[in-house]
């Protein structure tokens, strides 16, 4: 994934104005918010309200309502492992927790070299070919622990199979 | 381009790699550009084609050569297959320990009945001359011709019934919508696609994207709407690329925008992106999501049909829903409602996941029991051991035993037994799993994933995990489980949705069915029953 870029009231504007006369813009407002910056600065709740014309709690409440949104900046890449009956049917929980060992983080947590932030979700759409990880924007299907261990060592690499 | 590379690229052997996501998972990438690197150190030339997945997803990634014969297929192939293919010549569809003959003879696919699935996996999903050569937009073009109220009566009479999990019946909605009167209305198509086992959504979306396209813009000419909105979850990046891409082209063809295939109707469609919510799965919280709020449920009335997004009257169907329009308005009504059982018409792509030997999409005609979807097409557990339990309809859906899988995939058949069709996903489960901790885990998936509207379903599943864990733990056994029966009935009577009005489906099913994994007082208690 590319690097994060910091927080820019600028580039933040910029980012808004695209998305200014479209219906509903918050959502994809805040996407391309994320990923510019990797997470929602606090700075842009304010811009995004004024933008918006709604007041900060309610741009507040929207932000955290969704997972999908960071208050702080992830690692280099995201590794998102599905916990979903599928997956658990294949060994889900014990390839979370060899991730969590591995990796030395809890869910939610950043490695100590910022290489990888380690999140859970509810299927990614992979579920004939479970257990399946989702890092960055690329998906992976039959992960065993092994498969795993190679992958984030291409990844920290920064040479993605 | 110079003539001797003109003919190299006419004398080229067709090779079709999947673009799908869950051939990529599986390194479709590598095998792609594996097969391009050895052709050229070889001499030897090939047009590679990046189609949708043929939904044969153990088998990916599936390797196609284009033959006279027919495409022949191998799988599943790795980067490191790729040099041994070449010499065992499967660019003449030679034979190889990975080759599986003429594709369409694959028992697997030569069983289904495909309509919706029917050029997934063989176009070219970014091609809109493509798609027109298969039989694309024949649908549309009929339904320019119509008025609107025809084509909501003969959507009516082919039966479809929504895909997303409620199946109600389409054409009706439609009708709803078009004599709602208004100025503005709005197509807004349900990707969010949450339940754990299904993928169908997904893999049309980038198999054959612009079946989508047409099927929104026949609702929008039934229902006299001219903005559509396709709402899909963020966890599918390539969804996303695919359907920009898809609208992209199909704007510059002229089959959507301003005056559609030189029509003096219009249709705009825009592609949005979820957020990680699963309750934005609920049509009316997807609405909210789509206005840009917190992806709080609607109280219904009012129906979205009559104010739906921003409150104008919305046609909210599911991908699949959408995706079986074109065949109904191409072959009409009565072609589509030959297939299928009762009241369940047409087919259904059903998808087999988790600990299942073949993994896939098997569309087939509502009837096909549970059974032979496991056993025919599945070839049983991916593990080798014996199947335990089955979750049909996803994560609200009941979990069965195998003493009811001789039940018809058929909405009502599936109701008789407390269970769901839902969305067509099929999770199967050998007998290592332990169905208390699934049952926890409806539970706690309830209590993630609530919009935090009605108690019961906040703080009631919360409860819920629990429970079931003093149960699990063999504290006061009897006690709890009178509690878990409560917590159940409290969710069912007192949610405002479906998520918290069905999480006691798989909850009960599991402690019906499988007691044993309950303790000795749940035996007992289930046995007095
Ligand atoms: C908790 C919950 C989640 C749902 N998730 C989805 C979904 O992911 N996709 C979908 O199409 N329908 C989903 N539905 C059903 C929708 O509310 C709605 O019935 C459907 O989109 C209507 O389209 P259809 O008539 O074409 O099925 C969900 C319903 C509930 C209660
Ligand atoms: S049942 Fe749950 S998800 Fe549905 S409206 Fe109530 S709180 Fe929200
Ligand atoms: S359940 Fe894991 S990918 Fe669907």
């Amino acid at each position: 994934m590319a690097d994060r870029a910091p927080w820019s009231e600028d580039r933040a504007r910029s980012i808004l104005s695209e998305f200014q006369d479209i219906r509903g813009a918050l959502l994809p407002m805040l996407h391309g918010l994320q990923e510019e910056f990797g997470c929602i600065d606090d700075p842009a709740i304010p811009l995004l309200a004024d933008a918006l014309n709604l007041s900060q709690a309610e741009v507040h409440g929207v932000v955290s309502f969704y997972e999908d949104f960071r208050k702080t900046r992830p690692g280099r890449h995201v590794l998102k492992v599905c916990r979903a009956e599928a997956c658990q049917s294949m060994g889900a929980e014990a390839l979370l927790a060899h991730a969590k060992s591995h990796l030395s983080v809890d869910r939610g947590e950043t490695t100590a070299d910022g290489a990888f932030t380690l999140e859970t979700v509810f299927c990614l759409g992979n579920c004939a070919l479970s257990p399946a990880v989702l890092i960055d924007e690329d998906l992976f299907g039959r992960v065993s622990p092994d498969r795993l261990d190679a992958l984030l060592a291409d990844y920290r690499e920064g040479v993605p199979a | 381009m110079s003539a001797q590379s003109e003919r190299a690229l006419r004398d080229a052997v067709t090779v079709y790699v999947p673009r799908d996501a869950a051939a990529l998972s599986m390194g479709a990438d590598a095998v792609a550009r594996e097969i391009a690197g050895e052709a050229d150190r070889r001499g030897l030339s090939v047009k590679i084609v990046r189609n949708g997945s043929r939904g044969l997803l153990w088998l990916e990634t599936l390797v196609e050569v284009a033959l006279p014969e027919g495409r022949v297929a191998y799988g599943p192939v790795t980067k490191g297959d790729v040099v041994g293919l070449f010499d065992a010549g499967f660019l003449e569809g030679k034979d190889h320990a990975l080759a599986h003959g003429l594709t369409e003879e694959i028992p697997y696919l030569k069983g289904q009945e495909r309509l919706t699935f029917q050029n997934c996996g063989i176009i070219d999903p970014l091609s809109v001359a493509d798609y027109q050569s298969h039989g694309g937009f024949v649908g549309l073009e009929r339904a320019l011709s119509m008025a609107p109220a025809d084509i909501c009566a003969e959507v009516t009479d082919s039966g479809l019934r929504g895909r997303g999990g409620a199946g109600f019946p389409t054409g009706i909605k439609w009708k709803t919508v078009l004599d709602a009167q208004g100025p503005l209305k709005f197509i807004c198509c349900n990707a969010d696609e949450g339940d754990s086992g299904t993928f169908a959504d997904r893999m049309i979306m980038e198999g054959d994207p612009f079946r989508l396209i047409e099927g929104m813009t026949i609702a929008a000419l039934a229902v006299e709407a001219t903005e559509g909105y396709v709402y899909i979850r963020s966890e599918y990046p390539h969804a996303v690329a695919t359907m920009r891409e898809a609208v992209r082209l199909a704007e510059a063809e002229g089959w959507l925008g301003k005056g559609i295939h030189g029509s003096k109707r219009d249709f705009h469609l825009e592609i949005r992106m979820g957020a990680g919510a699963y309750i934005c799965g609920e049509e009316t919280s997807m609405l909210e999501s789509l206005e840009g709020r917190r992806g709080q449920v609607r109280a219904k009335p009012p129906l979205p049909a009559l104010e739906g997004f921003f409150g104008k009257p919305t046609v909210v169907n599911n991908v699949l829903s959408l995706c079986s329009v074109p065949v109904v308005l191409s072959k009409g009504a009565a072609y589509y409602r030959d297939f299928g059982v009762g009241r369940s018409r047409g087919t259904q792509p059903f998808q087999l996941a988790g600990n299942i030997r073949h993994g896939g999409i098997v569309e087939k005609a509502f009837g096909i029991t549970l059974h032979d979807l496991l056993y025919d097409f599945g070839g049983g557990t991916a593990s080798g051991r014996p199947v335990r339990a089955v979750q049909s309809g996803g994560p609200l859906g009941a979990y069965l035993p195998a003493s009811l899988f001789d039940t018809p995939k058929d909405y009502e058949a599936f109701a008789a037994r407390e269970a769901m069709v839902g969305h067509g996903g099929i999770v199967v489960f050998d007998d290592t799993v332990d169905m208390a901790a699934q049952a926890r885990f409806a539970m706690e998936f309830c209590a993630a994933e609530s919009c935090g509207k009605c108690t019961p379903c906040r703080v009631g599943s919360q409860r819920g995990v629990e429970v079931i864990d003093r149960i699990r733990a063999g504290i006061e056994p009897a006690a709890n489980l009178a509690l878990l029966e409560d917590l159940c009935t409290v969710l069912a009577d007192g949610s405002l949705c479906a998520m918290g009005g069905l999480t006691p489906m798989p909850v009960r099913s599991a402690l019906k069915h499988f007691p044993e994994d309950f303790g000795p007082s749940a035996i007992t208690t289930e046995a007095a029953e």
